[in-house]
């Protein structure tokens, strides 16, 4: 057939509007002087950014395992109909979703005021110690909460523990979307809870809890920037503004910033396009699926 | 058979089982909140029958079913399954729940096949069978992995072995699923509509395993409303209706002359 298709001028007047405002931001990128590009480019690679690099991906990393372990427990808890974990593990996420990890970051960056030394040993010790007429802690050892807690340590817990509420909704949602039957058919062969949960319901739910767990993991990675507010002073964020701030060249540094962690998410990216494909069955062939995400 | 075969079984409860019953009910009462499911079912499954329960919908006739692997827990009554109490033990007069991995031990021997086929969508066909005998029973994975490829020949699906559940059709997801109950090597199949779910033309191929099943000695209790089934393959026929036995007998007796004004009346909407 030969005929005419219909014509959309309305957006070829947009697409050229659009392009015309682009080039005018290249342009400005190119010539104005405050972006120094030669001076972002001579510091951006310099050793404590790329330490602080290293810095930031082994927070995210750690603070991911730690989230999703505590995440499997805590969902665990809520769906165990036992009222004292129901509560509990509810109460624990409402604490850390409705706080802000900015404000967790500093928190826990000044816990030391709250305690000096951590001891490990039987609870309440103090009081009932003496109503069995003995003397002395039942305490086994003790830890310096000033050391322990160091900048990048209390940083770490608070990314980490805000993050076990957010996977703790995601895994719960995966739980419950296996189907009841799954459950029932291998009980029927003979498996206990335990090995249900292992072999059959979550690597089921695994569909559904991996795309919103890569999404988690890119916005953790975004949120380590946050320790710099801790202060942990070897974070990528805080050394590039303090490289920044000691030359007087604040702004080069945070387009660094910028630079560094889209080139980090855009990686995290494309790895979570591969996982995601590998737990999903369906997917599984050479078909195709957009890379989605919420932040 | 000898004469200790035909004697009675001391069982620790104290009852006197038939030696040959491998499962007895008796006044199994199943309530959900206020609603009463089952309201006294006393029954029992010899060993080597073939026995088919039906019913109209909501009868009771599946929870009875699940009753007998303590996928559901009785309310009141007892339950045995190979002489030993189902779910419960039985200490100085008191039922004490059994513990969850206690209760998984007794369904062991007890292999259940759902209307839905309920097969682990992220196993293969084979996966699925193998998956309780190497995780449950500890079998060897290559050992394991023999016996599942002979049990998919037996059901027909060799060539299946390493097709995921979604690329199967339903006929041939319920195969899989009697092959991954056979795995354990069980000495009871229960079946729950086991071909409600299934396109017609797909009933066959299924009813043609449970008949080889059969013929092969299993005691098997068939939730079914394939009355051509029941007369054909069954040895017993089981008609419940609002939680209670209405009529029972062999087969034919009851199909073709049924004494209850109930079955009657469910019969004649049954077309068969």
């Amino acid at each position: 057939m030969s005929a005419v298709p219909v014509r959309y001028p309305e957006r070829w007047a947009a697409a050229c509007v659009v392009l015309v405002l682009a080039a005018m931001f290249v342009h400005m990128l190119f010539t104005n002087e405050a972006f120094n590009w030669p001076f972002m480019w001579d510091n951006m690679f310099s050793d404590p950014v790329v330490r602080g690099v290293g810095v930031t991906l082994s927070a995210t990393v750690l603070s991911m395992i730690i989230g999703i372990l505590l995440g499997i427990v805590l969902a665990v808890m809520r769906l165990s109909g036992n009222p004292v974990l129901v509560t509990v593990a509810w109460l624990y996420t409402w604490f850390f979703r409705g706080v802000p990890r900015l404000v967790l970051a500093v928190l826990f960056g000044n816990l030391a005021i709250l305690y000096a030394t951590i001891q490990i040993g039987l609870p309440f010790d103090n009081y009932w110690m003496p109503l069995l007429g003995l003397e002395g802690e039942a305490r086994f050892f003790e830890i310096d909460v000033r050391t322990a807690l160091s900048g990048y340590m209390a940083g770490l817990l608070a990314l980490a523990l805000s993050e076990g509420a957010y996977m703790a909704e995601i895994i719960r949602a995966g739980l419950q979307s296996v189907d009841k039957g799954q459950t029932e058919a291998a009980q029927a062969l003979g498996m206990n809870r335990g090995r249900i949960l292992r072999r059959i319901t979550l690597p089921q739910a695994m569909r559904v809890v991996i795309p919103p767990t890569g999404n988690e993991t890119i916005a953790m990675l975004k949120d380590t920037a946050l320790l710099a507010y801790v202060p942990v002073t070897i974070e990528l964020f805080y050394q590039l503004q303090a490289i920044g701030t000691k030359t007087y060249q604040i702004f080069p540094m945070l387009v660094a910033a910028c630079l560094w962690y889209l080139a980090i998410t855009s990686v995290l990216m494309v790895g979570q396009y591969f996982i995601e494909r590998r737990f999903n069955p369906e997917q599984r062939g050479a078909r195709i699926r957009t890379v989605g995400g919420r932040h | 058979m000898s004469e200790s075969d035909e004697a009675v079984v001391e069982t620790t409860e104290g009852a006197e089982l038939p030696s040959d019953a491998l499962v007895v009910a008796e006044n199994v009462h199943k309530s959900f909140g206020r609603l009463e499911v089952l309201k006294g079912i006393d029954l029992e499954v010899r060993r080597g029958e073939v026995m088919c329960v039906v019913g109209p919908s909501g009868s009771g006739k599946s929870t009875f079913l699940r009753c007998i692997n303590h996928l559901e827990k009785l309310t009141a009554g007892r339950l045995w399954f190979d002489g030993e109490l189902m779910g419960f033990h039985q200490k100085r007069g008191r039922l004490h729940e059994l513990r969850d991995k206690e209760i998984a031990a007794q369904r062991r021997d007890i292999g259940m096949v759902f209307q839905r086929f309920n097969l682990f969508p992220h196993l293969t066909a084979l996966g699925n069978v193998v998956e309780a005998p190497i995780q449950v029973n500890r079998v060897p994975r290559a050992q394991a992995v023999e016996r599942g490829m002979q049990l998919l020949e037996r059901v027909g699906l060799p060539d299946k072995a390493d097709v995921h559940p979604e690329q199967l059709s339903g006929g041939q997801q319920q195969r899989v699923a009697i092959a991954r109950a056979l795995a354990m090597e069980p000495n009871l199949m229960l079946f729950d509509e086991p071909t409600s779910a299934l396109d017609p033309e797909l009933v066959g191929d299924v009813l043609d395993v449970m008949r080889d099943l059969a013929r092969g000695g299993m005691t098997m209790v068939v939730v079914t409303h394939e009355m051509g089934f029941a007369r054909e393959v069954g040895d017993s026929l089981v008609f419940m209706d609002d939680g209670m036995v209405v009529e029972s007998g062999p087969p034919a007796e009851v199909l073709n002359d049924p004494q209850h004004e109930r079955t009657q009346a469910f019969l004649s909407k049954v077309l068969f």
